[in-house]
């Protein structure tokens, strides 16, 4: 082989802009014709020898060195290989990787973040002054908790609450546990028993708690048996079979099943279903709403768990959330639609020779892809 | 036909018909079955758990050299998580969680903020070139009408009446299709699953196939 020192075969490197750190960008320009691959080796500052760093892709032509250490300054060579003969690259300053402490490619999402932010937290002290002045529409999952309950406690039988497979961090098994507070004082009302089975430990101290303030509130303390607030398992099939059997052997007259569920959401709901109970569902998992609207009476979908959560307790924080993003859906759509119209304006005046619109158009879509990356 | 002499095959397989009699009706190998998983799945975890977290996580960088004494933070906190179970000291909990609920809301929420939102209002925008053929102008049409009416469907500020009310009709038709193709979907996977089982029970049990 021959070594060939191509002038202008060259390399370049810096530090990958809006990273943690830990990262050297590096690019080869002026890729000789007939190159196979590029290998890529580094020289530590201090070191003697270079040491083999990957490869560069030729239809890319850059790569993101990522085991590098920050503060320490780094060399790199670039080496072409072609059938009979390579080049090389060498860069002549030390190059060092750094965290950024501001991710400039992510600025759309701060602006919206900003934006959505200020218009929630708007509405939180508007329902702190005046809760009862901000409307949510009543759904009909709500006033099925009462059906439900009554229908279980004429039947002599319990109700059963399982509130999914999250922790206490989850917004859905939030949600579930003011939903817990209500299902709670009506049970306590009819003289029923809820029993609740846990996937989390922390969720069923929770939900103790929860349901205990609930029969306090109904005026019913001695109702409370804390022993129906019970742990099964952390492992979400387990958690499954024992949920099945529970519905099995105490034949539950109404199950709800609220917060975030796994793939075990339509063993839970058929099982349900076999036994007669009526069931209300309510999730934020979105891959699972299909399977309690199949086998469910009622279903609270994604959102309408928070609103239901909001209504129910005309917490300031929950309501001012809800009418945030209420008013978030109204801006999102005036967007989609003046999106919709300047496009097709600028579709038109494009094609009537007149390319500015369409210019703007893209610069204004770049600016939202820029925040989709 | 060559049946399996392992003795783990064969409980693999018997705890699988003792789980599938539960499809005739509830009944003490079921039953047995049942908690026979949440016996050992319980016990699983805490093992997982020890020797994944606290051992390597907890333990090790603590008290053996060279040890990360900036470790006692984070493990204080998940300390205080415990305090729940004390009535005197439950308001411990509310650190950790803050903590957690915090840090976990800000990397969540830009997250969903780009896939969730700026990535949708930036495809539904309908570009002249979503109109280069009949379908796909047909599709994009589709995108933009399901996404107006399903955001209606999920407006809670106004009562649903006169055309808002038949908007969020129209929403529910655009979710319940997506549910219908969703739920088509995961019932063929669960379909390859019980493929999977019948696969193990003739081929590696019977050792028919």
């Amino acid at each position: 082989m021959i070594l060939l020192l191509a002038l202008a075969f060259s390399i370049s490197a810096k530090d990958t802009p809006d990273d943690g750190g830990g990262s050297i960008t590096v690019n080869v320009y002026n890729i000789p014709e007939g190159t196979a691959r590029i290998e890529l080796s580094r020289l530590e500052k201090g070191d003697m020898l270079y040491k083999e760093a990957g490869l560069i892709p030729i239809f890319k032509g850059e790569c993101d060195d990522a085991s590098v250490v920050d503060g320490i300054g780094y060399l790199y060579r670039g080496k072409a290989i072609a059938k009979d003969t390579f080049y090389i690259a060498e860069m002549e300053g030390f190059v060092t990787s750094s965290p950024q402490w501001f991710n400039k490619s992510r600025i759309t999402v701060l602006i919206f973040l900003i934006l959505f932010g200020s218009v929630v937290l708007t509405y939180i002290q508007l329902a702190k002054k005046n809760p009862e002045g901000l409307f949510i529409r009543k759904l009909p999952a709500l006033d099925a908790i009462d059906e439900a309950v009554g229908r279980s406690t004429e039947m002599g039988k319990p109700v059963l609450f399982v509130p999914g497979l999250e922790g206490i961090t989850d917004a859905g098994t939030l949600a579930s546990l003011t939903i817990l507070e209500m299902v709670g004082k009506k049970v306590a009302e009819y003289g029923s028993r809820v029993i609740h089975p846990n996937f989390d430990p922390i969720v069923m101290t929770t939900a103790q708690e929860t349901l205990k303030t609930a029969f306090a509130e109904a005026g019913r303390p001695d109702a409370f048996n804390k022993d129906d607030v019970f742990y099964l398992t952390y492992e979400q099939f387990g958690f499954a079979a024992g949920v099945d059997g529970i519905m099995l052997r105490e034949r539950p007259g109404a199950i709800f099943l609220q917060g975030y569920f796994y793939a075990e959401s339509l063993i839970l709901a058929e099982t349900g279903y076999s036994i007669g109970a009526i069931q209300i569902a309510g999730t934020n998992a979105t891959t699972q709403l299909p399977f309690f609207v199949a086998a469910c009476d009622y279903v609270l979908l994604g959102e309408e768990m928070f609103a239901a959560s909001a209504y129910i307790s005309r917490e300031p924080r929950l309501l001012g959330s809800i009418k945030g993003s209420d008013l978030a859906k109204v801006v999102l759509l005036f967007m989609i639609g003046a999106g919709v119209i300047f496009g097709t304006i600028a579709g038109i005046a494009k094609q009537g020779g007149n390319p500015t619109y369409m210019q703007i158009f893209n610069k204004m879509l770049e600016f939202l892809a820029k925040g989709a990356k | 036909m060559s049946i399996s002499t392992s003795i783990w095959v064969w409980m693999a397989a018997l705890l699988t018909l003792m789980v599938y009699s539960f499809l005739y009706k509830d009944n003490p190998f079921y039953r047995l079955a049942e908690h026979i998983f949440m016996g050992l799945s319980l016990g699983y975890t805490l093992t997982i758990l020890w020797y994944n977290y606290i051992i390597p996580r907890v333990y090790e960088p603590l008290f053996l050299p060279p040890h990360q004494w900036s470790l006692i933070f984070p493990i204080l906190l998940g300390i205080m998580t415990f305090g729940i179970f004390s009535k005197k000291y439950s308001w411990l909990i509310k650190y950790p969680l803050a903590f957690y609920v915090g840090g976990y809301a800000g990397l969540r929420i830009p997250l969903l903020l780009q896939s969730w939102i700026i990535r949708q209002v930036e495809a539904s925008f309908l570009t002249p070139d979503k109109f280069t053929s009949l379908m796909s102008s047909i599709n994009a049409i589709l995108i933009f009408a399901g996404l107006f009416a399903t955001l209606i469907y999920f407006y809670f500020s106004k009562k649903r009446e006169h055309g808002f009310g038949a908007a969020a009709q129209v929403g529910i038709v655009f979710i319940m299709v997506a549910f219908g193709a969703a739920f088509g979907y995961t019932v063929m996977a669960r379909i390859s699953l019980l493929i999977g089982r019948m696969q193990f029970l003739i081929h590696d049990w019977l050792g028919i196939m």
